[in-house]
């Protein structure tokens, strides 16, 4: 097994800064926005970004929440995924706000596709946008590419992208493993 | 990735502790789905589901209904009294004859016991069992177990005593293996006619005073008392029966603590329990209904990952 260090702590937290400024540059004040993490893994990264807008941009009351894709999955059955399902939490309307959906990594779309559908059921939001920290091109099963994007990786199968926070695994890094 | 051990639910006696969490895990998740204003997610939408319900039921087959229907899975009904099996068709015939309609999982009520267990070994779909005779009753002991857990935190540790008609009940043999596997201590209560002998071989007391059997326990289960079942006289008049085994506000409120009381439906109102008690705060048996649909959308969602296509 190798691994290949694609953002240190230090770049982590430039990107999530940029990340931060491109979603004020379109959404300004975020009053007609609500930010939601893909759970399991988009949860840390929206908290991240939540953090920075509200102690570094004074940006208050905005609306986050996550959203849990299990039960939505194209894949369920096909033993590849698991079929634990995580909390969502979404209590909120999100008729007609502009929603972003944060993940940490987007690899063949299809975790993406099952949150286009789950997130119709709290209701039509006027628009959906999707900010990713890692972007594995040339991975794609689907027609779907990010709004903004950490950083773009190219990638092989074999390889894995694993994304660490310092509040979980102890220390913040993306790594690019090759199993 | 965890998944249950079991292909079918036939019995809570076929499971282990793991299995009954992670259903209690999934059902939490979906009893968020069933409070959203959209109560459905698609993931049984290539599943096909037969209820075949050999015995009357009424909130079984709508909680079953609703949670397949909730979970986006096709739906057939039949029930024995307007069926062929009323022309002599065995239940392996009657089965086999749905399945060539391709249908993916069976979820059965059968008044012989051990129905189920025939049927999963004779054919190629999930079996559910929703109730055979007076031997298990799953889903009901599972959603007991969680709305347990819902009100009090955790299974383990606490008091449970199941009051009534212990030897006809179904609801009291998967209630005791389900308590016992996740921890809780059990008694059971009632009239010695209606508890059937060596019930201590499974590990739970046995206590005829129904106030010393409150005052040790924290949840209380009152049963039905089941006449349809009974084909000689167990105790002397349902007058007697509610004077000794019937919970009234009085009793409740004599208690030394709120104890949680449950039943799993249908209710005879003023026999073993009052409309005040039933109504009461500490009542937790519209929660059970309301769960029941989250523990079934639980185990179907779980046994349909485990059919291969």
């Amino acid at each position: 097994m190798s691994q290949k260090e694609l953002l240190s702590a230090r770049e982590l937290q430039i990107t999530i800064q940029r990340l931060a400024c491109q979603l004020i540059e379109n959404h300004g004040d975020f009053k007609e926005t609500i930010l939601i993490g893909i759970q399991p893994r988009g949860k840390m990264l929206a908290k991240r970004l939540l953090n920075v807008l509200v102690q570094d941009y004074h940006i208050s009351d905005i609306i986050c929440g996550h959203l849990d894709i299990t039960f939505y999955r194209d894949d369920f059955r096909r033993h590849e995924k698991p079929i634990e399902a995580n909390t969502t939490e979404i209590d909120f309307v999100v008729e007609n706000k502009k929603v972003v959906f944060i993940d940490d990594v987007l690899y063949t779309g299809r975790s993406i596709r099952a949150a286009l559908t789950a997130i119709q059921d709290y209701g039509r939001p006027s628009q959906i946008e999707l900010l990713i920290l890692i972007d594995r091109r040339f991975s794609r099963h689907l027609p779907i590419q990010p709004d903004y994007c950490g950083r773009k990786v190219d990638a092989i199968n074999e390889e894995h992208v694993v994304v660490s926070w310092k509040e979980i695994q102890g220390e913040d890094a993306v790594l690019l493993v090759n199993q | 990735m965890s998944e249950l051990s079991v292909n079918h639910l036939l019995g809570i006696k076929y499971l282990n502790e793991q299995d009954i969490q992670l259903i209690f895990e999934t059902a939490d998740q979906f009893k968020e789905v069933i409070n959203r204003p959209i109560k459905k997610v698609p993931s049984l939408r290539d599943i096909t589901i037969a209820n075949l319900f050999f015995e009357n039921s009424t909130r079984t087959k709508l909680s079953f209904e609703l949670a397949e229907k909730r979970l986006s899975a096709d739906v057939i009904n039949f029930s024995a009294s307007q069926s062929s099996v009323k022309k002599g068709e065995t239940l392996i015939d009657t089965v086999q004859n749905i399945l060539s309609m391709k249908v993916d999982m069976v979820v059965m009520r059968h008044p012989s016991p051990g129905a189920p267990i025939f049927l999963s070994k004779h054919i190629n779909a999930s079996v559910v069992n929703a109730g055979d005779g007076t031997h298990e009753h799953p889903t009901q002991a599972l959603l007991d177990c969680y709305s347990i857990r819902e009100r009090l935190g955790d299974v383990a540790g606490k008091k449970v005593v199941i009051v009534g008609d212990i030897l006809h009940s179904r609801v009291a043999l998967s209630n005791i293996f389900a308590l016992k596997l996740l921890g809780a201590e059990v008694k059971v209560c009632g009239p010695k006619t209606l508890l059937p002998k060596h019930i201590e071989s499974l590990g739970v007391g046995v206590e005829s005073n129904i106030r010393k059997a409150l005052d040790w326990c924290d949840v209380a289960n009152m049963l039905r008392v089941q006449n349809e079942r009974m084909i000689t006289s167990y105790f002397p008049s349902t007058r007697e029966y509610t004077m000794q085994y019937g919970l009234n506000l009085e009793l409740l409120n004599s208690l030394s603590k709120d104890i949680v009381v449950m039943h799993p439906g249908p209710i005879n109102r003023g026999v073993e329990i009052t409309s005040d008690v039933a109504d009461s705060n500490q009542s937790i048996i519209l929660d059970q209904v309301e769960n029941g649909v989250a523990v079934r959308m639980a185990v179907m969602y779980l046994l349909a990952a485990k059919i291969n296509r």
